[in-house]
């Protein structure tokens, strides 16, 4: 599968998560924080907490976690609260 | 024995957290009791609004500009302990029509002494870039302000403790305590309380505690619902309604209104309101109110289509039949003084309201006319 | 389908329990979950030619059989945004799909990590236990290279030995209790032996990969820049202050798990009305009488909701609930089996209870906190915020704190400070519903897009 994160090939297997292919490429966080501008990525990993919000193909704010890779996705840090 | 306090507000919402404070700022001894937590009510459940552009001239008005000069002047060194953001208010009208009946209503605030500005079509643009285009005009209120309400009452009760003041939480009152005719303090579950004088400000609850006292207040809940979504850069700069918001506001209707508010917050949430119903203290979430809230929003801003909501929260308005608020001392029951039925108003008219009743209370001559808020302009419930 | 005779949500055990059993019941079922394959997290799954365990291959086998007869359909990856209460109450879904309308409900929508904030937790490369494991079994991805799982409760070791497997290394476990509890609890272990077998092969895993286990121990904070690098330990008295005279250790890492046993999703019942009550765990859950009914005509539930349990009284109370449903909509149910699922529930339930009370949350975990430290990740409220709005504006419970201080009024809506703002609020009394219910209760179950609420 290819995806691209912030214009780079992103590897990940069929049936991952986004957040699960990130951080299987070592990607840590990939959006900050409102505020204090902090660093964030996976936290609950189920959906609950909303740290890993990520764009998806241009739809902003979408949960790393809950999201299944797709073949061709394009994957940008940030976030419309950024 | 500490000796019995001058006033007992009931309520600590905002208008009995701005009665306690100018209460204590003119040297009385004040006591605030509340059933609930503080800011718990009514406060808790409306958006802070400031306003004047939804006034036509009259005595609300005079007291809408009275509390803005209270909010700006005496109290405007507190002002960010509760965000205090003089962020203009923008009316759009969708149809040429609207337009006109717009720019008539705006030459009649100016008369009035209200600050407005008619804002041609293509200027809409420049104010809120992300309106939807084609609208055909806008008026523009630079002196409409937001507070952000829970913060106000908490800061203005915190204030008054500081000098000298006791808030009761969890304290309901049961009944008055009289000596003859005239109110002399509060019967509580905790307790007697004795007073010089008891201020009604108890919000939605305050028809049915002049009950306790044995006189008719007309006030009755409006409900309203409030969306709120995720938190946003800047996208709505202004307070930003359209025309039929004032119409609505004066509604005697007791069905279902709805007329589009928008704004943004600090914390970069966006709210959308505003609905009117009287359904009593119904507290169900009415889904068909959510969608007509989000319907009306889009026409608006349809940008706002993939943003998510994350709650939605409702209040009751507490309002009198004739949409002005009750202030002052009660004739048919001596001691006992009103601070309620403000409506979708309170928070705006809070200061001012204050300034005014314990003006009144200390013998000074009150800086607005109190006539038209007398709580004995109601008939008798039959 | 016609309108279906039950909507279960959920597809977690009790909710695949109670949906396979209702339709193998003759009831038309619908089963409502958010993710892509049913199991919810205890049987989550990346593939499904890997079994997640016999007892859901059992499930799906009866779930695909039901389905082939035309008794079940499965909306998957839509989650319920909004229940309109009623006669028939309605189910409105993200993303934007007809509404499902039943007269009976079963909501099993399970649970997540109950966290404590912690000086450094917002850092990335922290974890809830919770997360961890659901990378793990969403594809064998692991988080990092060196791990330190902390909390308390039984969950802490199936994480730390499936890190370890993974080729992890789980550097420390720390349990805040006295023990893993497990074997020390004789009224909970001898209501479900197979729970003493289980504790025996993680205690033997823990051994195989010398994982060090430290009680009476937490991660009293977690250090690093953009991410964790290392934590400290501390020893816990008591009441779970941390201990004078022993130094704190500061261990290296770069994965932090944290878990401090399980919050269950109330969000749908608060909506409906249901009567709710605070658990041996102070976790806020739903009242069901003995056959899985809430006080609410027609809502029965099931699993973590009614009381954080496990995975066996999930599948227990799912099959009762779902028994419930068919015997009140006059269908014939085998009474003995009834009586059975009930017996089992209450062992459940009992041995439950042991476990909550071998692994409370330190009373004193107040006092690991530092004025900068974050309670509410979401809008980023510090310890400090929380402790002005409380201590001078007077925010005396969870409702006012998150009025004056925003606790909880982000993205998540108080999902994951809920528990710690309410206790926080409440100092050192007991919580009460009122206490827990503002923290619970979403009119919008989960974020949904204006544009969807506008346009059905």
């Amino acid at each position: 599968m290819r995806l691209t994160f912030d214009g780079r090939a992103l590897p990940a297997e069929p049936g991952q998560s986004v957040g699960a292919a990130l951080t299987a490429a070592g990607i840590r966080s990939w959006r900050t924080t409102r505020i204090e501008g902090r660093p964030r990525g996976l936290f609950c990993g189920i959906g609950v907490c909303f740290d890993c919000l990520v764009t998806v193909d241009g739809r902003p704010n979408q949960r790393a976690c809950l999201t299944p890779v797709r073949d061709g996705m394009v994957l940008e840090s940030g976030g419309s609260d950024g | 024995m500490t000796r019995a306090p001058d006033v007992v507000v009931v309520g600590a919402g905002a208008l009995g957290a701005a009665t306690a404070w100018f209460a204590t700022l003119a040297g009385l001894r004040v006591e605030v009791v509340e059933r609930g937590q503080v800011v718990s009510g009514t406060t808790s459940a409306c958006e802070g609004n400031l306003l004047v552009s939804d006034k036509e001239a009259g005595p609300e008005l005079d007291l809408a500009l009275l509390s803005h000069r209270t909010w700006h002047e005496e109290l405007g060194e507190h002002g960010h302990l509760w965000e205090l953001e003089q962020k203009g208010g923008l009316v759009v009208a969708s149809s040429a029509q609207g337009a006109r009946g717009l720019a008539e209503l705006t030459e009649r605030q100016r008369a009035a002494g209200i600050d407005v500005t008619v804002v041609d079509a293509d200027r809409v643009a420049e104010l809120e870039p992300h309106l939807r285009p084609g609208l055909a005009g806008a008026a523009f209120y630079p002196q409409d302000c937001q507070v952000q309400p829970m913060l106000m009452a908490a800061h203005l009760l915190r204030l008054a403790r500081a000098r000298g003041a006791r808030v009761r939480t969890g304290t309901t009152v049961t009944g008055f305590l009289r000596d003859g005719e005239r109110v002399v303090g509060v019967r509580t579950d905790r307790g007697d309380l004795a007073a010089g004088h008891v201020v009604n400000a108890a919000g939605t609850w305050a028809g049915e505690l002049a009950g306790l006292a044995g006189v008719h207040l007309p006030i009755l809940p409006r409900r309203g619902f409030i969306l709120v979504t995720e938190p946003l850069p800047p996208t709505v700069f202004h307070k930003v309604y359209a025309g039929e918001y004032v119409a609505s506001t004066q509604s005697a209707e007791e069905g279902l209104q709805t007329s589009t508010v928008i704004e943004g917050t600090p914390s970069g949430t966006i709210l959308i309101g505003s609905s009117r119903e009287r359904v009593g203290f119904d507290r169900t979430v009415a889904l068909p109110v959510l969608r007509e809230l989000a319907r009306k929003a889009l026409a608006l801003y349809p940008s706002l289509t993939d943003v998510a909501v994350l709650r939605s929260y409702l209040g009751f308005r507490p309002y009198c039949p004739d949409h002005l608020p009750v202030i002052g001392p009660d004739p048919r029951a001596p001691g006992l003084w009103h601070a309620a039925g403000h409506e979708g108003a309170g928070i705006g008219l809070s200061v001012g309201t204050a300034k005014l009743l314990v003006q009144a209370m200390t013998g000074e001559v009150p800086d607005l006319d109190l006539a038209p808020f007398a709580p004995e302009r109601f008939a008798e419930a039959s | 389908m016609a309108e279906p005779d039950l909507a279960v949500v959920g597809a977690g055990p009790a909710g695949l329990a109670a949906a396979v059993t209702a339709a193998e019941h003759g009831l038309r079922v619908v089963l409502v979950d958010g993710a892509a394959r049913p199991g919810g997290q205890y049987w989550r799954h990346a593939d499904e030619a890997i079994s997640p365990g016999p007892r859901y291959d059992d499930l799906r086998d009866r779930l695909r059989a039901a389905e082939a007869a035309g008794r079940l359909d499965r909306v998957s990856g839509h989650q319920v945004w909004f229940v309109e209460p009623g006669e028939v109450p309605t189910l409105h879904l993200t993303p934007r799909r007809e509404p499902v309308r039943a007269r009976a409900l079963v909501l099993a929508p399970g649970g997540y990590d109950r966290q404590l904030p912690v000086p450094g937790w917002d850092l990335p490369g922290v974890l809830a236990a919770g997360g961890a494991q659901a990378l793990l079994k969403g594809g064998q991805v692991v988080p990092g290279r060196r791990a330190v799982v902390a909390g308390t409760g039984p969950f802490l070791l199936p994480v730390a030995t499936g890190l370890a497997e993974a080729g992890v290394e789980v550097v420390a476990v720390c349990e805040a209790g006295s023990l893993a509890g497990w074997a020390r609890s004789p009224a909970g272990t001898a209501a479900v032996p197979s729970k003493t077998v289980e504790a025996a092969r993680y205690a033997a895993a823990l051994a195989r990969h010398r994982i060090p286990f430290h009680s009476r121990t937490a991660v009293t904070a977690i250090h690093g820049d953009d991410a964790v690098s290392a934590v400290t330990l501390s020893r816990l008295d008591r009441a779970g202050r941390v201990r004078t005279g022993v130094p704190p250790r500061r261990v290296e890492a770069d994965v932090v798990a944290l878990g401090w046993g399980f919050t269950p999703s109330l969000d749908l019942f608060t909506t409906l009305g249901a009567r709710l009550r605070v658990d041996t765990d102070e976790s806020l859950v739903v009242e069901v009488d003995a056959g899985q009914r809430t006080d609410v005509p027609g809502v029965y539930a099931a699993g973590e909701v009614t009381g954080v349990g496990g995975a066996l009284l999930a599948l227990a109370e799912g099959e009762l609930a779902a028994l419930s449903v068919a015997a009140d909509a006059g269908r014939p149910v085998a009474e003995r089996r009834v009586r059975a699922l009930r017996r089992a529930v209450g062992r459940g339930r009992r041995f439950a209870g042991a476990m909550h009370r071998a692994h409370p949350v330190p009373a004193s975990w107040e006092t690991w906190l530092r004025p900068d430290t974050v309670v509410c990740r979401c809008e980023e409220v510090t310890y400090a915020t929380v402790c002005t709005a409380r201590d001078e504006l007077g925010a005396a419970d969870a409702r006012t704190l998150k009025l004056l201080a925003r606790p909880g009024m982000g993205w998540c809506q108080g999902r994951v400070c809920g528990y710690a703002t309410a206790r926080l609020a409440a100092g050192d009394r007991p919580l009460t519903v009122d206490d827990l219910a503002p923290t619970c209760r979403r009119s919008i179950a989960v974020p949904v897009p204006l544009g969807e609420l506008a346009d059905p």
